[in-house]
Order: structure tokens, then sequence, then C-alpha cells
């Protein structure tokens, strides 16, 4: 039975509820790296890095793009405490685009006052972004 | 009895009044379905976050971590969220009792304004004002509640401020609005709470618990004081329709009165008139 191995998992923005439903595996890219969660996962709290989601549910995958946050993992529950996250049709590609470009050359011009974490993090919001987007259009 | 001409000039006056606090009325009932609605949408992310942060900790069993330990310093901040203008009724007053009336040494208090109307009341009693953040009520973003975040955080980390607190309004509905202070760090949490089976199994971290914690605490009061901003700029709108409202209607019964007594003097003249006509008629015969 595939209800055995459903759990719940709950996306929350501070804006609204980005996702909320049952699923049967959530994939997370966390600081630590790649993961996916199954049911009955060993309780952990997790801090995410830029990335796409994919949620595994009944009713097929689905991704999106979910920039910080972090993620408390229960045995029967799984929440996504995310400070932005977008679907795929949401997501505006010229203006990733240009956030990519931008971060890049920041990253090149080497001035001694700049934030390269900063640099880095938007760099990686941007690519994610884009790939979230792209793997969309493909699909269609 | 006053003149008549004394009547209809105030009776003037406070039928302009009551146009004023009938367009801000209407403005405020506006700004509130807008406000009200943001209240709403960040409502879960922020019960969410402030559950799970909870839970989480508790179940964390014995960690050390400077954000849970209390401060070296007995030196509190509290972030004040007041509204930028007045005629909003009690509502400033309220959320600035929580200090004054409270339990905290004035001597002991950092101010963190937000709201001009908090910071001058607060200014006025002799508090100290640390910080002035009043243009981030107008229209709270999540970035606003980052920045006070951060910088209230600095001080927590240099040893500056022993503790944390918030003081705004929670917004329950339209009417009622309830002026609350929370405490923001230490972050204090119930192990109680919790059920046997709960306990047995302890929260595993990843990255090591004390870097997952320097992340998720900061992004634990952004958030909260984003929730706070939100719903105090919810509350200041309703707070606001309410006062006038009543001002409204109170201007109205006002009105009312002045009118009947217009009537009166006017009738009372034209009866001291006729008499007099009469007299002066009698006399001549």
């Amino acid at each position: 039975m595939a209800d055995d191995r459903l759990f719940d998992l709950e996306i929350i923005c501070p804006d609204r509820i980005f996702y909320e439903g049952r699923v049967t595996m959530v994939e997370l890219n966390t600081t630590e790296g790649e993961i996916g969660v199954y049911k009955n996962h060993i309780p952990t709290t997790m801090v995410l890095q830029p990335g796409v989601v994919i949620i595994t549910a009944e009713d097929g995958k689905k991704e999106a793009a979910v920039h910080a946050g972090f993620v408390e993992i229960l045995k029967e529950k799984v929440t996504v405490m995310a400070e932005v996250a977008e679907w795929p049709g949401e997501i505006d590609v010229k203006r990733a685009n240009e956030a990519r470009q931008r971060a890049q050359k920041r990253m090149e011009s080497r001035d001694s006052d700049l934030n390269l974490a900063r640099a880095e993090f938007s760099l990686r919001k941007a690519l994610v972004r884009i790939e979230v987007a792209d793997s969309e259009n493909t699909k269609k | 009895m006053a003149s008549m001409r004394e009547i209809k000039r105030r009776k003037s006056s406070i039928t302009s009044i009551q146009q004023i606090t009938k367009a801000m009325k209407l403005v405020s009932t506006v700004k509130l379905q807008k406000s009200r609605s943001r209240a709403e949408q960040s409502k879960p992310y922020f019960s969410h976050m402030y559950e799970t942060v909870r839970s989480m900790l508790a179940k964390s069993g014995n960690i050390d971590h400077p954000y849970l330990r209390p401060g070296v310093s007995s030196k509190k901040a509290v972030i004040v969220v007041t509204s930028n203008r007045g005629l909003a009724g009690g509502y400033n007053v309220n959320v600035t009792k929580l200090i004054t009336a409270g339990w905290m040494n004035k001597e002991d208090l950092y101010i963190y304004a937000v709201g001009n109307k908090g910071k001058d009341i607060l200014a006025r009693r002799g508090y100290e004002i640390r910080e002035d953040y009043s243009a981030a009520i107008e229209n709270p973003e999540f970035r606003d509640a980052r920045e006070i975040c951060d910088k209230v955080l600095k001080s927590f980390a240099d040893g500056e401020i022993g503790e944390i607190y918030v003081a705004y309004t929670v917004f329950k509905n339209t009417v009622v609005h309830e002026p609350r202070l929370l405490k923001l760090l230490p972050v204090e949490f119930d192990e109680s709470e919790l059920s046997r089976e709960e306990k047995l199994t302890p929260m595993n971290y990843e990255p090591e618990e004390e870097a997952a914690l320097d992340i998720i605490i900061p992004k634990y009061i952004t958030s909260i004081l984003y929730g706070a901003l939100v719903e105090a700029s919810a509350s200041e709108n309703g707070a606001r329709m309410q006062a006038m409202d009543s001002a409204t209607s109170n201007a109205d019964d006002i009105i009312e009165a002045l009118a009947l007594q217009y009537n009166r003097a006017r009738q009372g003249s034209i009866t001291q008139e006729l008499t007099e006509i009469i007299a002066g008629a009698e006399a001549l015969n």
C-alpha cells in the first residue's frame, strides 16, 4: 500500500503557506548537501541552501525553488520554514538572468569592499531560479 | 443662553470635524483590509516558527548555546512597535504602558523604537532610545525586520544587552487588539510539554548544533519580529478605525444637541420680538 509511505509536508513562507499535503518523498538542498527524506526519518534539523526542492506526492513530482530557511524533520512530519519559495511559473527568468550576470560581474571585479559571501549567495539564488524555470520549460 | 450666532458657529465647526473623522474612518477601513489580509497571510509562518523552534529546542535536551543563556549584561532591549500617527485611541499608550507600568527598571532599558508615537512618549519619560526605525511601520517588509534583528543581535553578541523583548499589539480581530510583551532572547522553551516518546528521540542537528542554531535563531527572531510588525500595523488601523467611528458618532450627538439648543434660542428670540412689538403697540394706544 502506497499509503503507508505517506507523511505530512509543509512548506511555509512569511507571506503564505506554500505547500501543504501528504507526500512520499521530499528532496532538499541543505548546507551539508542534497538529501532525500522518506517517512520515519530520524528527527533532524537542517539548514537550507538555495536549491531545488522536489516533492514526490501521489499525483506526481513537483519542483520549486527555495532560498534560505531551515527544515525540521520529524518521523511523520516535515516542516520547511522557507524565507522565499517559488513555483516555476512564478519565476521571472529574465530577472534571474540579470541577477546572475550582476552577481558574476561583482565576483569578478574583486573590489576590496566586496561582500563575497553575499554575491555568491545571490548568484546561487539566480542559478536555482533559472534551473527550476528551465526544467519546467523542457517538460512542456 | 448662548446667542444664536454662537451656537451656529459651533455647530458648523463640529460638522466639519465630523467630515474629517468620517473620511479618516474610511481611509483606515481600507488600510485595515489591506494590512489585515497581510497579517492573516503571515500568521501561519509566524506561529509555525514559534512552535517549531520551541519544540525543536525542547527536544534537544541540554544544549548550551549563547542564544539560550541569559546574557551577562543586566540591560534589556525592548523593541517597541507603535504607530507614526496619532488619532488611534489608546493604541500607542497601551503599548507603552507595558513598559512604563511594568517591572522593568528605566535605567536597564534600551528602547528600539518602531513608530514615532511610542518613541516620543518614552523619550518624554526619560527612557533611552537606542535606535529609531519608525519608517518601517508604514509598510513592514521582511527586510525591515531583518535589519532590526541584525542590529539587536549584534548588541546581544557583544554583551551590551542581556535580554531582548518586543512590545507590540496582537491583532485578534477588527475590534480586539491586545498589547503584548514577548521575550525573544534568550529563547525560552518548556520540556514538560513533550510526551515521553518525544523525549526519547532527541533532535539531531546538521550541521553541528551550534552552527545550526547560529543560523536558525536569528531567522526565528526575524520572523517573530516581522509577524509583530505586520500585526501591529493591522492593529493600528483597527484601533484608528474604531476611534474615528466613535468620534463620528459623538459628533452626531453633539450636533443633535446643538440643533435643539439653536431652535430653542431661535424660538425664544422670536417670542421676545413679538412681545416687544405688542408691548410697543399697546403703549401707543
